[in-house]
């Protein structure tokens, strides 16, 4: 206690100097006084008196100086004068403080605002207890690497595995509701009972799902999702035990989820619902609908869960050889599913937000290695004065410390901003398929990382002027005009740092140089329809009214009708699934009457009405489209894409050949009465799939999205929506967007799009500080070949040639960053190659553009200080040393 | 421990008794006393008394204010306070326990036994 009460003392003591030192000054005064008193009375001399006085004292500012240092904190004390003698020359160079500050700031609020994506994405852990035993687990086929569970399948993983402690599925379903402005669809999910336990998510309120109730005969049930509740039902706690009809079905509410919790795959559903396994795709198993989560057994290895997944597959495989032929399983922790694709984008964008950051301090730092050159000679003063060398080394730590903490103070403030600015980008329907965002925080972990990578600022910065200071001849500083072999020193090092600045520049334009083109080549893949002025919009009459195909028929008719003759659309036509969606909704086909050994031959199938191709715009290539006639009463048609024609009729006219299923049953023959041109079904950046089409009318369904095609970009949308509801009210209307619009905010586009503006950016901020670090290398070197370019000129070199002497020198050093750039930058883009598209990590174009980009600015960095250079007046120049 | 803390703690400790002996008094005071007692073989440089002081202060065992000395100066005169004047009692008995114990060690050898 005594010991901290001291302490507290001495710490005061550090600020009220003044009136201290004051009062021992009159102690110590009159300390001597009574002394010298004392010797005047044996009889000295009042000179002899004060002299003795003052020797038995041990002097008077010896004695002043041990008070002092008792009275406050010798080592704090000197810091603070440090950093009072730092604010003091930080003021008075206010250009080199604001630079240095932004540039801070700039490398850690870009760094921080990633950063923080990056923990609520991959860091932190998802909302479900014990997260890291929760895998994702499901079927592949050849063709598709993540294919779904059959229902079938699913039964036996389920019940021969002895890795899992549990393994449930689930699918995305919409329901449509009724609200105000008429029938909505609105998201959910249907999950089997134990679904939330193998997640450990309770719910909130009411109680979750009991095993059992996800088989055909247990009443329906339903649980809400938090927000739901809020929106739909205002949060009232009665909701529990409540009925509700959705789609035509009565169920009870049984409880309410948590706030925190999400389900990426999902979305934002809102009504979670039980598989209940009615209806033919649940007993084939060829039908691949549900995505299995499991959760490990304690002890049990991915690779041992992978293993034991694989033998169930294979012994599937010889039990049923006709339908899980070459199907395999697959697995793997569940955030992969629930992060997706963003993954390797956040990764890549905090890669690029660590160069800018390393770009910036290797611009402070080369600011600071200046700013400690024309600081020689205070340094030498201060050390032939008695400064220790520690003592000079802590004041640079301590001017590192005031910029750095004052950039990262200013730099949080703008992480929180830019955060909030790059949440705003990402486009609504995005953003649902990521609620983890939801938890975009500024928490301890990114203020963790925001002071590690402070610190790193702090030691780099102290670190480089401290070592310059012991290369540093401390009598050469004292010496007057003594600055030629120092000055070259710095601009080695300097040129050092320069060379790392343009490198790191260079790996950053060549990346937003390859997304940028990647994203380009992406939107120019051939989707081989029109993709402009298309409206489109997905469709759900009520099963009751139209399940019976007479009457599915007989309502999508009326649709296209009506719809074709509102003013404005050009042709309108139906399909069961839109293109640009993804390669699924397969069929395995086969040909009589040609050998066949139970391969599946996947194609992707699409259901379409008769004007769908015009409609389109898709080229027809061979024999002719549907027409509203093929329809139940005639034999069963198919029009195939060219892929199929090239794959399956090399050197064969396929029109008028015939194909039926893997058991050539006579109902499902089909004849081939065209060959259209490869409309893309997948995302743009997966391959075209075989595809065939059949008449909307064979096999009428009741979930399909319509295409309306307009001359122009007219908002007919809600044109549209209204005819459909005005046929039917109880057609449910979802997903009304235009084709153009589903491009665009495609993921594989999105991200892309994203990558490559935000790369751009921060490139364009490193081209920035890596050309003003050049600048400032050579700017100084020219001040510092003052007096050799003076003596040049007046031993007759021409201007032109002094222009060459300082133009080679930069060019040198862009040389040099532009080379060992395109190697790293080579590198850096092959480890981001799962974002490239159509562009290899080495494409020359872009390496070239670059080289010139990056070139050209140098050029006209050093333009400017060789031209000061080449006017050197050599009078001058000769005479100011 | 560096020998100037093994004399500060003496010398502190020599403030105190100082003060309980005579009461209130300044530095200058201080330092004559202490020569006084240990009949000048103690070359007290003054200068190193203010830092003792001071601590001594600062850990609350004394205070000071500033009074009027015998012939007329100013002076800052020092008085020991309750809690100093139990440590001064605390400091002296270790004192003389560590002075018993060192005496032992050099006393004559058949006292050891």
């Amino acid at each position: 206690m005594r010991k901290l009460r001291a302490w507290l003392l001495r710490f005061k003591g550090l600020f009220l100097t003044h009136a201290r030192e004051r009062d021992f000054a009159d102690e110590l005064d009159s300390h001597l006084q009574m002394h010298i008193d004392d010797n005047i009375s044996t009889g000295m001399s009042p000179q002899e008196a004060r002299r003795v006085a003052i020797m038995k004292l041990g002097g008077v500012d010896q004695a002043k100086e041990a008070y002092r240092d008792r009275a406050t904190i010798p080592f704090l004390e000197s810091v603070v004068q440090d950093l009072r003698f730092t604010l003091r020359q930080l003021r008075r160079n206010p250009a080199f403080t604001v630079t240095a500050t932004v540039m801070v700031a700039l490398g850690i609020g870009a760094s921080v605002a990633i950063f923080a994506f990056v923990d609520a994405a991959l860091i932190k852990p998802l909302p479900y207890q014990d997260p890291s035993q929760l895998l994702y687990v499901t079927e592949t086929t050849p063709g598709i690497p993540l294919a779904n569970f059959s229902y079938p399948d699913y039964l036996d993983w389920k019940k021969l595995n002895r890795v899992f402690e549990s393994l449930d599925v689930y699918n995305p379903r919409g329901y449509p509701i009724s609200t105000s402005t008429g029938m909505e669809i609105v998201d959910g999910a249907r999950v089997t009972a134990g679904f939330f336990r193998t997640l450990g998510v309770g719910p909130l309120l009411g109680r979750d799902f009991q095993t059992g109730e996800d088989l055909p005969e247990a009443p329906r049930t339903l649980i809400l999702s938090y927000a739901s509740w809020q929106k739909r039902f205002g949060g009232k706690q009665e909701i529990v035990g409540q009925p509700i009809t959705l789609d035509e079905t009565p169920y009870t509410i049984i409880g309410v989820l948590p706030q925190n919790f999400h389900f990426a795959p999902v979305e934002n559903a809102e009504f979670w619902t039980t598989v209940n396994p009615i209806g033919t795709c649940f007993t084939r198993r060829s039908c691949h609908s549900l995505r299995g989560i499991a959760r490990l057994k304690d002890g049990i290895s991915m690779e041992a869960a992978l293993a034991d997944v694989t033998r169930i597959a294979k012994d599937l495989e010889a039990q049923y050889p006709d339908s899980n032929r070459n199907q395999g399983a697959t697995l793997g922790p569940l955030s992969r599913v629930i992060v997706g694709d963003v993954k390797p984008m956040l990764l890549l964008l905090l890669a690029g937000a660590a160069l800018l950051l390393l770009i910036a301090c290797i611009n402070v730092a080369s600011l600071l290695l200046v700013r400690s050159e024309t600081r020689r000679r205070e340094l030498a003063v201060r050390r032939a004065l008695g400064a220790t060398r520690t003592r000079l080394v802590r004041q640079f730590v301590i001017e590192s410390l005031v910029i750095v903490v004052s950039g990262t103070i200013v730099g949080l403030f703008g992480s929180q901003w830019a955060m909030q600015i790059l949440k705003g980008l990402i486009p609504a329907g995005m953003l649902a398929g990521m609620p983890y965002l939801n938890d975009l925080a500024f928490n301890s972990r990114v203020l963790l990382f925001a002071i590690g990578i402070a610190g790193f600022g702090v030691a780099l910065f102290s670190l480089t002027p401290a070592i310059r200071l012991a290369s540093l001849e401390m009598r050469e500083g004292m010496a007057e005009g003594s600055r030629g072999s120092a000055g070259k020193a710095w601009t080695r090092i300097g040129s050092k740092l320069v060379i790392l600045e343009l490198t790191t520049a260079m790996v950053l334009l060549v990346g937003a140089g390859l997304l940028g083109k990647s994203f380009y080549r992406l939107l120019q893949v051939g989707t081989n329809f029109e993709t402009k002025h298309l409206i489109t919009m997905a469709i759900r009459p009520p099963v009751s009214a139209y399940g019976e195909d007479p009457q599915a028929i007989a309502l999508a008719r009326r649709i296209v009708n009506e719809i074709k003759n509102l003013p404005g659309v050009t042709s309108v036509a139906l399909t069961d699934l839109l293109p640009l969606t993804y390669n699924s909704n397969t069929d395995w086909i086969r040909f009589p009457g040609r050998e066949y050994s139970g391969e599946h031959n996947e194609v992707n199938q699409r259901g379409v009405s008769s004007e769908y191709f015009v409609t389109l715009q898709a080229k027809l290539l061979r024999g002719r489209m549907f027409t509203d006639s093929d329809d139940l009463s005639k034999p069963k048609v198919a029009v195939i894409n060219q892929t199929l024609a090239k794959k399956y009729f090399p050197g064969e006219d396929p029109i008028g050949q015939r194909f039926g299923d893997t058991q050539l049953d006579p109902k499902s023959m089909k004849e081939i009465i065209g060959v259209v041109d490869d409309i893309r079904e997948g995302t743009l950046d997966s391959d075209i799939w075989p595809a065939y089409y059949f008449p909307f009318n064979q096999n009428p369904d009741i979930n399909y999205s319509i295409v309306v095609r307009t001359p122009q970009d007219e908002d007919l949308i809600p044109t549209v929506a209204d005819a459909i509801r005005g046929i039917d009210s109880r057609i449910s209307i979802s997903s009304e967007t235009t084709m153009t619009a589903r491009v665009n905010d495609a993921p594989t586009v999105y991200l892309r799009r994203s990558a490559a503006w935000l790369v751009a950016g921060f490139a364009a901020v490193a081209l920035l500080l890596g050309v003003v670090g050049l600048y400032g290398v050579i700017a100084y070197s020219v001040t510092q070949r003052t007096r050799e370019i003076g003596v040049r000129i007046a031993l007759g070199a021409q201007r032109a040639s002094v222009y060459g002497l300082i133009l080679k020198e930069a060019g040198a050093l862009a040389l040099a960053g532009i080379v060992i750039g395109t190697g790293c930058a080579i590198l850096a883009a092959s480890l981001m190659r799962k974002l490239l598209f159509g562009t290899p990590p080495w494409d020359i174009t872009t390496l070239v553009g670059v080289a010139a980009v990056l070139g050209a600015s140098a050029l006209l960095a050093s333009f400017l200080p060789a031209r000061r250079a080449a006017s050197v007046d050599p009078i001058s120049a000769l005479r100011a040393e | 421990m560096s020998k100037t803390e093994i004399w500060q703690g003496t010398l502190a400790l020599m403030i105190l008794k100082t003060l309980d002996t005579l009461g209130p008094i300044h530095g200058y005071g201080i330092a004559r006393r202490i020569e006084q007692i240990s009949g000048d073989r103690l070359s007290l440089n003054y200068g190193t008394l203010y830092p003792s002081l001071l601590k001594l202060e600062q850990e609350g065992w004394i205070v000071s204010e500033w009074g009027v000395s015998e012939n007329n100066r100013k002076a800052k005169y020092y008085k020991l306070t309750r809690s100093g004047r139990k440590q001064l009692e605390r400091e002296a008995n270790e004192w003389n326990q560590t002075t018993a114990i060192v005496a032992r060690f050099f006393g004559p050898l058949e006292e050891q036994s």
